[in-house]
């Protein structure tokens, strides 16, 4: 199966055609079907495609049979595809738990989620930097239209921002891609990683301008510490089953940094080996510091869960800027498992909600949730997983990251921010947890006349929840994975020869 | 030719970038649509600007690249989705919030001031 590497950008954008179309576009009940049943079979060819990769190494295929570095190649290798399934897991939790009513609210939810899947998996595993920019318009385009979806005016806003901002890092992508063409000839990420080297002159700093550029696009992107502004407000306005899907979105810009800094800045690459890595070490330390921060003065739990995104993409910038395998394999698991736990606490953080009445998600004194047993046990999984107390994946993730940095001299600055950060985000997360659920006017418990959740919501926070759980009982295996994903992608010998015709 | 095409790039950087410091939403669309003019020229020279050149090869005795042109076609056809979405989203922005300011605490006092100096 040659073209399976393509089959996670085709499918979803299929579906979201096929979305569009009569029996699905009329008809609410046969489109939630067929929306849940699309997104079950994307994450189907997405473990099948992990299995391939992990057979046969390395795959890439040639989009038209146009032979790189002349056409565009998509470049499935470990990273790229547990990142792929990672999104359409979620994209599924998200999509089950909108057809409990949240679909209804506005139009065209389900085509868009899609779309959103396309974009996120195009860019997971394109192998040429202007395809990875179309990828981000995609994503972006869905993005600005699922941020709108059943909006009132403070969100009419937050999209502004959020719109105006990416348009003006898109510009700024452009300008980096045609510096890097201008002076290295070519856009194949593989083919420019052995060009760099032979650089010479003038164009050696022509080439770190585009370079620095880029990673100026990625931590808009990422929410990395100055540019992290737009994330808050935004993840906080949106819908919530549409936020816990966007935390997804970070990871992608982490992503393209992973990619970008490891093959074209590569240590070996001569004058431009590490480009930009003392900006990304302080910047992502700088990140975790003031996610803490907001993490801390958090007035609601939406925007506290938005906080705790914008830490755990500090932590990984930092981790990647590393340039090390073991690193690189602690962030890969910490990416893993950051992302889901932060979609289920976006969801916990909506049934909750709704289950408090004019009170709402605010961290304050309110009427007790009506059902404090299942949204109370998953919180607490959940809360227990984001903070990485032991049983959970958190703190195994946490231990890795912890193993990773003590190999560098720089752990002497790592463990302390990162360690205080976990302990204030601790304190953050208990306050908010005890007093949502515990303080609470018992008077008012009788008179809660909210609608219970709905069980196709529990089901699918749930999910989200106990992956935890399985990243830590199949720890061994799930550990080996990341580390053979790392080992993939910090040898950029072998993915030059599978891409071939270089 | 090099200097006027280069000036004219940052030209229209530069209204592209002042006019999204505005922070009204209908500036900032101009803004955008600057800037993106503004890329779409910076993309096209990074192929070298070369006059008589043809991008087939053989129609003429030296070529020129041909891969910026489609990129160039690429951010077009991308920019100009943004911007109609952008014009959308600010007429609905308009219509929702009343007014066109895009922060929230700098609208009041912005229009207090403007209006007391005038």
């Amino acid at each position: 199966m040659q073209h399976l590497v393509a089959f996670p950008i085709l499918f979803p954008l299929l579906s979201a055609l096929l979305l569009l179309l009569p029996p699905c576009g009329k008809n609410l009940k046969i489109r939630r079907f067929a929306s849940v049943s699309f997104a079950f079979i994307t994450l189907l060819i997405n473990i099948y495609l992990i299995n391939e990769v992990l057979q046969n190494g390395i795959t890439s295929y040639a989009i038209g049979n146009w032979q790189a570095p002349f056409g565009i190649v998509l470049t499935a290798d470990l990273l790229a595809v547990s990142l792929t399934t990672l999104v359409s897991l979620l994209t599924l939790c998200c999509v089950l738990y909108s057809c409990a009513g949240d679909d209804a609210r506005g139009n065209f939810f389900h085509p868009l989620v899609h779309f959103l899947l396309m974009g996120v998996s195009g860019a997971f595993l394109t192998g040429d930097l202007f395809n990875l920019f179309v990828f981000f318009e995609v994503l972006l385009i869905a993005s600005y239209s699922l941020l709108m979806h059943a909006g009132d005016k403070h969100n009419t806003r937050a999209a502004l921002h959020y719109v105006v901002i990416n348009l003006v890092g898109s510009a700024v992508f452009l300008i980096a891609l045609g510096t890097l063409y201008g002076v290295i000839g070519s856009l194949n990420i593989v083919d420019m990683a052995a060009r760099i080297p032979k650089l010479t002159g003038d164009d050696i700093f022509i080439a770190k301008v585009g370079g620095s550029l880029l990673f100026i696009v990625f931590a808009l992107k990422a929410a990395l510490m100055p540019l992290h502004l737009w994330l808050p407000n935004t993840y906080a306005t949106a819908m919530p089953v549409i936020a816990a899907l966007f935390a997804v979105m970070t990871k992608v810009g982490i992503y393209s940094t992973i990619r970008v800094y490891n093959l074209l800045f590569a240590p070996e690459n001569g004058a431009l080996a590490s480009l930009g890595q003392n900006w990304l070490w302080y910047g992502g330390l700088a990140t975790i510091a003031i996610g803490t921060f907001g993490v801390l003065a958090s007035q609601d739990m939406r925007k506290l869960i938005a906080n705790l995104v914008i830490v755990s993409a500090g932590t990984l910038t930092a981790l990647i800027s590393l340039q090390q395998p073991q690193a690189t394999a602690a962030a890969l698991y910490y990416l893993l498992h950051s992302t889901l736990v932060c979609a289920a606490l976006f969801l916990f953080a909506d049934l909750i909600a709704r289950q408090r009445g004019k009170v709402a998600d605010r961290i304050t004194t309110g009427r007790p949730v009506k059902q404090g047993f299942v949204l109370g046990f998953g919180f607490f999984l959940a809360a227990l997983t984001v903070i990485g107390m032991p049983p959970l994946s958190g703190f195994i993730g946490k231990i890795w990251i912890l193993k990773a940095t003590f190999q560098q001299a720089e752990y002497m600055v790592f463990w302390p921010v990162y360690l205080i950060s976990s302990l204030l985000i601790l304190v953050a997360v208990t306050r908010a947890g005890s007093i949502v659920f515990w303080q609470n006017n018992p008077i008012d418990a009788d008179k809660n006349d909210t609608q219970p959740a709905h069980p196709m919501q529990i089901l699918a926070t749930y999910i989200l929840v106990f992956v935890s759980p399985l990243l830590v009982i199949f720890a061994k295996p799930i550990t080996d994975f990341c580390l053979q994903a790392a080992m993939q992608l910090h040898q950029v010998s072998a993915l030059t020869q599978t891409v071939g015709g270089l | 030719m090099e200097l006027l095409y280069s000036i004219c790039v940052g030209v229209l950087v530069a209204c592209g970038v002042f006019l999204i410091l505005r922070a009204r939403s209908f500036p900032i669309v101009l803004g955008l649509t600057m800037l993106s003019y503004a890329v779409n020229l910076f993309l096209f020279a990074s192929g070298r600007l070369s006059i008589n050149q043809a991008v087939i090869l053989g129609a003429s005795p030296q070529h020129a690249d041909p891969l910026p042109q489609a990129l160039v076609l690429t951010a077009i056809v991308i920019g100009f989705a943004m911007t109609a979405f952008s014009v959308i989203l600010a007429i609905r922005a308009r219509a929702d919030l009343g007014n066109d300011f895009v922060n929230v605490q700098g609208s009041n006092s912005t229009v207090k001031k403007a209006g007391s100096k005038k």
